[in-house]
């Protein structure tokens, strides 16, 4: 598949550009930040997305979806990070979307995806149960009691968790006894069900991500997705998946942090000149510019291997995730540093990015990690 | 699309048969085929090669087929690179007449010159070089000194130039020479082409910290040009001039990605210890993977630009992939001295030293990386 954008895709990107100048942006999300009950997301905006349809993008047609690439969707996340819009499309419409998409046929799953593609229901992805991103480390236990099933484990960072009508709980099944770590669980729950307890935290890009526990929730059999793949399969692709689109997201964050940055170097005057004509900072600008044209190509790749399945899935979104992580870092950072004072200041933008930046980083694993990651999967 | 199938399956099925076997193999740089007056043929496959491939037309294959080309369309130049590349196809021959002057004469210069020069450097039989530099002109390019005093049918050259790339073994330059000096100073410049045999043309090769000696000094003392050798109108030199550094800068890019050579991790895996599959010396692990996540970067760049130039017919990104290329290329040549250790570090009997010491010229030549992030700066981010 070529590095260029089809028009359809392109075309999808500008809808979502003009869409979100006018519906997200710094000055929304500021407002929503201040709210005497902030809930972490826009609900007009996320309406106004449904009607577009945005949520249905992934979903097969028999549920009601349109079937679009990830190519498509990943020209919206950017245009996301660019305008800082904040709705449950990643929890919702992206990562849970998939996991449901790859089960068998379940009611819950026959239940769920037209409503995923109407906007409505929320679903929150809960996986993580450290504070340093260790996806393998999952000790939320599933085990066998007389009338099914008991759950019992606490995870943290669940994005959107607090505001989710459903779970999809990551587990271990301890029921056959015979392993220690036990195999491997996806489960489909009411966010509602007894035993269940969200503790909802805000962080410092105006999000919630939940803290949830899990105290001896009874889990029916049905509650258990199954897949034509191994479970472990199922997580590691939808790792991927999460870190390809949180690199568009990246993507476009850094894309509008370096613009705000060359507006202010070509409007802000010192010593009698526009700041901008000092080559100390033309340099460091250019630089940036270099390596967010390498950020676009990288996204770009990793998410055509994600429409055509490619074996390199994987090792592509580590390097994507690493490298928009790292630029990212840059982009923000030199933004606050080259606006000077107005910078550090809450009333101008430039924080919403870098604090944005930050946790979108975090998501899945930062730079660090998928280096490490990169490294393993290039056979270093 | 069912033409382009065809004539992908002619193109393969005659490489197959007029390839020489020797020129499917990994090259070296003194494998290098660069033609000229006096050429020197490593082999007599090389030679046979450069002659069957200019038979075709195919050494400069997008070049109308009256001038030594084969007249063929983007898609139809494409294919055939590919089909090269396929078999590992050794270029039939390399060097600055059909990668830069050449273009720039098609797009510039008169009937007459097309005719004189195009068909002989398709073939391979004149060897170029490049007059640009000067001891005082460097990065600023466009203060050059060499003046040209014009004669009506002639000009009457004075003036040294330096950095002439295998200026010692050229047989004509294509020299930057001012015409005017009382204009601005990009409005003043000329492009002139003159046979290095001319007498007053002379030069003197300048030995580099690797050893080797790439490059000459060219002095000039009152060497005649013909009138008709100017490459475009005369002050007008500085249009064509650019159009030649983006060439320059495109072909820089690509440094050290040729795909016959031995890789960074063959190096790597061969010489650090590796436990359980991974590399145990954890510093390098971390430079090394780095290093690689920016080269496939750079190269996905490399690619995505150039299928928008192919569908869209705009660029401007020279400048970016001439920095990062040969910055990157510099990384590559550090960590392959980290890798081997101290037997990088020796002077014969192992290249990597004085590749090493080479590849610092790289953000050098062709513009330093400083001058590409001024460009960046000025023409594509606007700032003043």
């Amino acid at each position: 598949m070529s590095l260029v954008l089809s028009e359809e895709e392109t075309m999808i990107r500008d809808t979502a550009n003009d869409f979100l100048s006018e519906n997200a942006g710094p000055d929304m999300l500021r407002k929503l930040r201040d709210q005497d009950d902030p809930c972490g997301y826009s609900k007009v905006l996320w309406e106004k997305m449904a009607d577009l349809g945005w949520p249905s993008l992934l979903i097969p047609e028999e549920f009601g979806g349109l079937d679009f690439s990830h190519t498509a969707m990943g020209q919206i996340m950017q245009q996301v990070g660019v305008h800082l819009a904040t709705t449950p499309l990643f929890s919702t419409g992206i990562l849970a979307a998939e996991v449901l998409k790859k089960s068998k046929v379940n009611k819950n799953k026959e239940k769920l995806l037209p409503l995923i593609a109407e906007g409505k229901v929320k679903i929150a992805v809960a996986l993580e149960e450290g504070s340093r991103y260790e996806p393998a480390v999952i000790n939320t236990r599933l085990d066998s009691s007389s009338n099914g099933y008991l759950l019992n484990g606490n995870k943290r960072n669940v994005l959107d968790g607090g505001l989710a009508d459903y779970l999809i709980v990551v587990c271990r099944h301890t029921s056959k006894g015979e392993h220690i770590q036990g195999d491997l669980g996806f489960l489909i729950l009411d966010a509602n069900k007894t035993g269940i307890e969200i503790k909802n935290n805000m962080l410092i890009d105006s999000r919630m991500a939940s803290i949830v526990t899990f105290n001896n929730v009874e889990i029916l059999e049905d509650e258990i997705l199954k897949f034509e793949q191994t479970p472990e399969l199922i997580l590691e692709n939808l790792l991927s998946t999460a870190n390809i689109y949180l690199s568009a997201e990246l993507l476009g964050v850094s894309q509008k942090a370096f613009e705000l940055t060359i507006e202010y170097l070509k409007t802000r005057t010192q010593f009698g000149v526009k700041i901008g004509s000092f080559q100390a900072l033309q340099h460091r600008a250019s630089h940036l510019w270099a390596e967010i044209e390498l950020c676009k190509s990288i996204v770009l790749k990793a998410l055509r291997a994600l429409d055509q399945n490619s074996d390199d899935i994987a090792k592509l979104s580590s390097f994507a995730k690493a490298k928009t992580s790292k630029i990212s870092e840059v982009a923000t950072n030199e933004g606050i540093q080259m606006h000077g004072g107005i910078g550090m200041t809450d009333e101008f933008y430039m924080g919403f990015y870098l604090k944005r930046a930050r946790v979108a980083q975090m998501l899945f694993g930062d730079w660090k990690y998928h280096t490490d990651q990169a490294a393993t999967l290039s056979g270093y | 699309m069912n033409n382009l199938n065809s004539f992908r399956k002619d193109i393969r099925s005659w490489l197959a048969e007029n390839c020489p076997h020797a020129m499917r193999t990994p090259m070296l740089e003194k494998d290098i085929c660069r033609g000229g007056r006096n050429p020197v043929f490593q082999s007599e496959e090389q030679q046979i090669w450069l002659k069957r491939m200019s038979e075709k037309g195919w050494t400069a294959p997008t070049w109308p087929v009256e001038y030594g080309g084969a007249g063929f369309s983007k898609d139809q130049a494409k294919i055939l690179r590919e089909e090269l590349s396929l078999i590992n196809a050794r270029p039939p021959i390399s060097g600055m007449g059909i990668s830069m002057i050449g273009p720039a004469i098609l797009e510039f210069g008169s009937e007459k010159l097309k005719q004189q020069h195009l068909p002989a450097m398709a073939k391979g039989e004149v060897r170029w070089c490049q007059g640009y530099s000067e001891p005082n002109s460097g990065s600023d390019l466009a203060g050059l000194q060499t003046k040209a005093e014009n004669f009506g049918d002639h000009l009457i050259v004075n003036g040294q130039k330096v950095w002439t790339s295998y200026g010692d073994d050229a047989d004509w330059m294509f020299c930057l020479v001012r015409t005017n000096s009382d204009v601005g100073k990009h409005s003043g410049i000329s492009l002139v082409l003159f046979d290095m045999e001319t007498p007053g043309v002379s030069t003197k090769p300048i030995k580099l910290i690797s050893g080797t000696s790439v490059f000459c000094e060219t002095y000039l003392d009152n060497v005649r040009v013909d009138i008709e050798q100017v490459v475009g109108d005369i002050d007008a030199g500085w249009t064509v001039a650019k159009y030649l550094l983006t060439h320059e800068r495109e072909m820089l890019g690509k440094l050290g990605t040729a795909p016959t050579e031995k890789s960074v991790k063959e190096h790597a895996l061969d010489c650090l210890g590796v436990c359980n599959d991974r590399l145990t010396d954890e510093v390098m692990r971390k430079e090394l993977i780095d290093w690689e996540i920016d080269y496939l970067c750079h190269q996905l760049t490399m690619e995505r630009v150039n299928a928008e130039i192919a569908s869209n017919g705009v660029g401007n990104t020279s400048a970016m992939l001439k920095y990062y290329g040969t910055e990157l290329n510099k990384r590559k040549h550090e960590l392959l001295v980290s890798i081997h250790g101290s037997d990088s570090m020796h002077w014969e009997n192992n290249p990597i030293s004085r590749q090493w010491l080479r590849s610092k010229g790289n953000s050098i030549e062709g513009g330093t990386s400083e001058i590409q992030l001024n460009i960046i700066s000025k023409r594509i981010l606007g700032l003043g």
